[in-house]
């Protein structure tokens, strides 16, 4: 078939609209919300003095830094998906969130005696969390393969990394309300190690899944 | 010039996306020739070949086209495509090669013409299933109509566009794994 041919077929098939990425990021999103507060309903729920914890400025902090992580994430993704944006992505805003952290470890280590440093780095809770960051993050993480497919990422494994961090930083958002430790040292080790793991499997899953 | 070559096949697709069959013939046609002059000049050795690329770009773009902002300029979007489809045809062969993101000496190539070769008309279609090979055939090569077509095959006119649009997609598959 030569390349006129292809046109002329190409050009029969102008009507043929498919799903506006605007529209595939607000489904996926909605979609990504629900599956993982699902997951996390059924196997954690909140911990029961969560609402009175909202006083609390390192509670507080894990949503926040978290949810900077999801929302940096978000606007880069939004990019990667499209072919010509992708190459002068911003990826310095993926730094709000590691920025944060460590701005929080500084804060904490000087609020806090280095005695207890390490009971609050290990925490109690550490195999909970790297059990459940993943577990929540896995159908988002899924989700947003998907709009990748849909999409035309040029970058696919680094499109596959930042989807990672989004459903990681939105599964660290959910699983911060069940969690007992609260101090950043306990954020910056173990959520970051849980939430790597999504980003890794997101770079390595992504550019088999999401070819085109 | 660039500015005007911009504008202009900015304006064709945007017209091709409302449903202008003839403006995105139009648009790929132009954007064939650019994406042929760039891979021929990317293509210094041989094993891939240049028209080959074009296809798989314009496949590419066709599959991928709501992926461009109706507002964003359209010439980095195509050659976004070409150089990530020409790095994937040259990983195919197993060759490594690295592509500058040299949009300015891109966009001042000028279009180059399809040289008629004996390409093998049934090669992209070998894979599809009988109704979609047909279909895309009767409209490809032999130039008929989507009513001509329903018509010849006693189908529907959706139908026959779902069977065209999903042997597109199947080429454009095959291209990947070949």
């Amino acid at each position: 078939m030569n390349t006129q041919d292809l046109i002329r077929a190409m050009a029969a098939d102008t009507r043929r609209q498919a799903l506006p990425l605007g529209t595939a990021w607000r489904v996926a999103m909605g979609l990504a919300l629900v599956l993982a507060g699902a997951v996390f309903a059924l196997a954690l729920g909140p911990r029961p003095d969560a609402l009175a914890s909202l006083e609390t400025a390192r509670f507080v902090f894990k949503f926040v830094v978290t949810l900077a992580l999801a929302a940096s994430a978000f606007v880069l993704l939004r990019r990667l998906v499209r072919p010509g944006e992708a190459a002068r992505a911003p990826l310095g805003w993926l730094l709000t969130g590691p920025l944060l952290l460590i701005a929080a470890v500084g804060l904490e280590l000087l609020a806090v005696p280095s005695s207890d440093w390490a009971e609050r780095l290990i925490g109690v809770n550490a195999r909970v969390c790297l059990t459940f960051i993943p577990l929540i993050g896995a159908a988002p993480l899924v989700v947003f393969l998907a709009v990748l497919r849909h999409g035309a990422p040029t970058r696919p494994a680094l499109a596959g990394a930042v989807a990672g961090l989004l459903a990681g930083g939105m599964a660290g958002a959910f699983y911060a309300a069940h969690c007992p430790d609260d101090s950043p040292l306990f954020v910056a080790t173990w959520y970051s190690l849980a939430i790597a793991g999504l980003a890794v499997a997101g770079a390595v899953l992504a550019p088999r899944l999401a070819r085109w | 010039m660039t500015g005007k070559n911009e504008r202009e096949l900015a304006d064709l697709l945007r017209a091709a996306i409302a449903g202008d069959e003839r403006c995105y013939s139009a648009f790929l046609d132009r954007v064939a020739g650019l994406v042929r002059a760039y891979a021929r000049g990317k293509i210094t050795h041989g094993g891939v070949d240049a028209e080959d690329v074009v296809q798989e770009v314009l496949l590419a773009i066709h599959l991928k086209r709501h992926t461009w902002l109706p507002e964003a300029p359209v010439l980095p979007w195509v050659y976004a495509i070409a150089r990530f489809k020409l790095i994937d045809a040259f990983r195919r062969r197993g060759r490594r090669v690295e592509i500058d993101v040299d949009d300015i000496a891109e966009t001042f190539a000028q279009p180059e013409v399809e040289t008629v070769s004996e390409r093998d008309i049934g090669r992209a279609l070998e894979g599809l299933a009988p109704t979609q090979r047909s279909v895309v055939a009767a409209i490809s090569v032999d130039g008929r109509s989507v009513e001509e077509t329903a018509r010849k095959f006693e189908m529907t006119e959706t139908a026959v566009r779902v069977a065209l649009h999903r042997g597109l997609a199947a080429i454009a598959r095959r291209f990947g794994r070949e």
